[in-house]
Parts: structure tokens; sequence; C-alpha cells
């Protein structure tokens, strides 16, 4: 399948406060399918904050609307999430295969296994370079290894949006390069829009379509030339943190 | 000598509540250790003391439903606490554990009965009744359905909720779900297990088994194994050990695997 470029996600004037305390104000953006749109901001900046009221779970005004190409709203919004981390603490065993079957299937994962699914989770895990992981346990896997398991496991379903909130550790370069590839891939093959939060300026320079930079609000907005050169991801980053990436 | 037992009717009795309350102890606290709720289920433990309190003033006849009833709402009311994340999770628990036990103390000492309730805190698993195993087999039967139904949901909250919650699964509604099916089965089982000891029975086995356990479906297995070796070995040795009380005995033998599953861990 390839990426329609039609579908788009409006989000209108999404605030959020916790008590007195703003930590998002009137953030306003529109993404579309096939396209990748990476938020950027400091710590603190309220981007996760921004995920997590996309994904409905904190309380927020303002608006999500997910249209279709004829621009009427986009029934059935399937929603592929990627997490910075799991709930699972160290010595669970919980393997890969466990969470990716309880996702596809009410079949409880602690009978047989059946060799459909099994057949069904090595096949998608391998576009994933992940095939080899299915048995692993999720506190065993490395930093890149995590990202890619969970990126399969948000792509599943084939979602209309595929949210991401990447790890701030534990990937080392390349395994972000190998991350970034197969989302590159992801979003010309497939009909979703994308939208990530990205703490790595380097990848979102070479891989992103539109960068938000987000302070609380969004300060600027554009292609990622047009976002770097900006006075306001100038105040925000200093050279030397743009160099580290 | 091996099988001496089985002529007494009790011993029957206590045989079937061990094959019976394992099971159920394997499935919730397999989940429990996961979720990281083990104190949280021993405070719903204490709070048994407080639904025999209002089970007394009430001038109720069987307390067992006042119990039940009080600990669904306990329970409610902590996982709603528990998850405004307004406060740290385990302060929030030691609270509502420590308010529950002095309520119910309160209350028995009040009406002038703790002592016809002691046997709550070591509970005795000799004195099961049949109606009582019957009751054991519904509500065994009721949990087996209720995972065998949502079983990969619970797993995927406990994984991520984030995850769970963007697939569409009612997390909130689940976990409401999980905590009253913790409280109805600790309230069934505490008159047999004692509150001093059931969260004992519920996590130790669990938590050995996490040791060695290699898949979700080994944790499951080895849960229930090691529940019911522990338990019909603490009820055969109690037997021929008249000094020694069963309760305690199967959560001495469930931590003597959790220290042997300690040391066979996979470090890898």
């Amino acid at each position: 399948m390839k990426a329609c470029s039609l579908h788009c996600l409006k989000i209108e004037n999404i605030s959020v406060a916790i008590g007195d305390n703003a930590i998002l104000r009137d953030v306003s953006l529109h993404a579309h399918c096939g396209e990748l749109t990476a938020i950027i901001g400091k710590n603190g900046a309220g981007k996760s904050t921004l995920l997590r009221a996309i994904l409905g779970e904190i309380p927020h005004t303002g608006t999500v609307f997910f249209s279709g190409h004829d621009g009427s709203p986009a029934g059935g919004l399937k929603i592929g999430y990627v997490p910075q981390s799991l709930s699972v603490d160290s010595g669970s065993p919980t393997t890969v295969y466990d969470m990716l079957a309880s996702m596809i299937s009410n079949y409880p994962v602690f009978l047989q296994r059946r060799q459909k699914t099994v057949s069904r989770l090595r096949d998608h895990l391998s576009a994933f370079n992940a095939s080899h992981l299915l048995y692993k346990k999720l506190d065993r896997l490395s930093g890149g290894e995590l990202q890619r398991v969970l990126l399969a496991a948000a792509t599943l379903r084939k979602p209309d949006l595929l949210l991401l909130d990447e790890p701030v550790s534990g990937v080392d370069y390349s395994g972000l390069q190998l991350f970034y590839n197969i989302l590159d891939s992801l979003k010309k093959s497939c009909d979703m829009v994308i939208l990530i939060v990205s703490h790595d300026l380097d990848f979102v320079r070479r891989y992103a379509d539109k960068v938000v930079l987000l302070n609380r609000r969004v300060e600027a907005a554009g292609s990622p030339d047009e976002v770097f050169k900006s006075g306001e991801f100038k105040r925000l980053f200093s050279i030397t943190d743009a160099a580290k990436g | 000598m091996l099988f001496g037992w089985w002529q007494y009717e009790f011993m029957r009795n206590a045989f079937l509540a061990v094959i019976l309350i394992m099971p159920l102890f394997a499935m919730l606290g397999t989940l429990i250790v996961s979720n990281g709720m083990a104190f949280f289920s021993d405070a719903l433990g204490h709070s048994s003391l407080t639904g025999v309190g209002i089970g007394v003033i009430l001038g109720l006849s069987e307390y067992k439903p006042a119990m039940i009833i009080f600990a669904i709402v306990f329970a409610l009311l902590m996982n709603r606490i528990r998850n405004s994340r307004l406060s740290s999770t385990d302060t929030v628990i030691g609270v509502f554990s420590a308010c529950g036990v002095a309520l119910g103390l309160v209350l028995l000492s009040v009406s002038g009965s703790f002592s016809r309730y002691q046997s709550l805190l070591i509970g005795d698993i000799l004195s099961i009744t049949k109606s009582e195993i019957i009751l054991l087999t519904i509500t065994l039967a009721a949990i087996l359905i209720l995972w065998l139904i949502c079983f990969n949901r619970f797993n995927l909250i406990s994984i991520s909720p984030e995850i769970a919650s963007s697939r569409g699964i009612p997390v909130g509604l689940l976990d409401n779900v999980f905590v009253i099916s913790v409280a109805v089965v600790v309230m069934l089982a505490i008159h047999w297990v004692g509150l001093l000891l059931i969260n004992a029975m519920l996590i130790l086995p669990a938590a050995a088994a996490r040791h060695v356990a290699k898949s979700a479906r080994s944790y499951l297995v080895l849960t229930l194994i090691f529940g019911l070796f522990s338990g019909l070995l603490g009820l055969w040795f109690s037997y021929h050990n008249s000094f020694a009380a069963t309760g305690p005995m199967i959560v001495l033998i469930s931590g003597v695997l959790y220290f042997v599953t300690f040391f066979l861990r996979d470090n890898r």
C-alpha cells in the first residue's frame, strides 16, 4: 500500500493544565498521511503531554480531529502508540510473544501457543529486524531492540495514526539509524500519519518532513530547515546542544 | 502413613480446599506480583477486620457478605487514590491498611466480640465445610472464566497501560474488575488462611515462579505448581506434626521455594 497523503490529523488549540500550572497552551498542528512530523523541544516542554492528550489519557481542552481524504471525519480512528518505556520491571517473565499475542488475540497467552499466531508475529517482526526476539523476555531487550519491538507492536493492526514517544536513553547510534530507516519505510509504504517526539535533532533533520518546536506552546513549525534556522530554535537550543543532537 | 489422613473428613475437606484455593491464588497472585500490588492485597486482607466489625455491629448472623461488600468498596477507593498519583502508592496503601485494622479493632472491641474473631488472624483450613468448598468451586470457575476472557487485556495493561488504552481497552474498568476479584477471593479465603498470612500465600508462589519462569505461560504454570506443592506438603506435614499450624507451614514451604528459586534464577 502507498501513502495517500490525504488523511489529516488536525489538532486545534490543545491546552493542558494541572491546577494553575499550564503545561500546554493552545497547541495547534496539522499532520498528513505519509508525512513524518517530529515534535522537538527541551525537557519539560510538554511533548509527551501532547501525545497523551491526543491519546485522550489526560484532561485537556481543544480538539483532536482526524479526517478522511474528503475532509469528513474518519470514524474508528486506530492509533498505534509507542511509549517511552514499559511498566515491566526487571525480572518479569513476560516475553515479546506474550505482549504481541495479547494485542492481536483474546486467546489467553497462558495456554498452549497457536502456530498461526506465532507465524503471523514472526512475519510481522521480520519487517522490524526483530523476528529473532519473539521469545525473548521484555526486560532482556536492549534499548534499540525494545524500540523496534514497540514499533512492531504499534503497527500490528495497521493504525491510521502512529504516535511515538522516543526513549531518551538506551539506544545507540546504529540502533537509532535502524529505527529511523524502518520508520522511513513505514512512512512510504503505509497509509498513516506519523507523529514522533524526538530528542535526536540529527535524525529529525534527516528524516522528518515537518518539525514542530514546542515549549508549552508552538514556538515554530515548518520544514526541518525552516525550524532549525528559526530564532526560536536558536534561543531554545544552544549550538552545543544541537551539535550533541 | 502417607494416606492415613484421608480417613478424616476434615482432612479431605482441607485437601479439596487447598486444590481449589491455590489455583485461585496462582491466577490472582501472578498479576498482583507483576503489577507491583503486593501491599495492596495485604491491606485488603487487613480490611477484613473492619468488614467483620461492621457485620457484628449490624447484628448479622453471617458476616461474610458484609466483609465482601466492605472489601470491594475499600479496594475500589484504594485503587482510585492509587491511580490519582496524588500521593505515593506505598503511603496510600499504608494509610488504608492501618485504618482498616484500627477501625476493625475498634468496632470489634466496642461490640465486645474481639476475642471471638481472633481466629481470623491466623485462620484454620481444617475448619472448612462442604458448603464452603462448593462456594470455592464456584469462585474458581468464575475467576477461570474471567481469566479466559480477559487475561490478555489484563496482561497488556500490566505491560503498558498507555498501549492498552491506545488500543481502546477500558483500562480503568478492567483495573477495577481485577481489584474486585482480589477483594472477593481474599475475603472468601481469609477465614481459612488468616489475615496475617493470606498475602504471603497469594504472592510467594508467584514471586518464586518469577525467578525461573521464561514466559507468561510458564509463570502461571509454575506458580500453580509451587502453590499446590506448598499447600499439599504443608497440609500433610501439619497432619503428622500436630504442633505445626497448617497455614504457617504452607507459607514456610513457599518461602523455602522462593529462596531456592532465587539461587536458580536466570541471571543472563
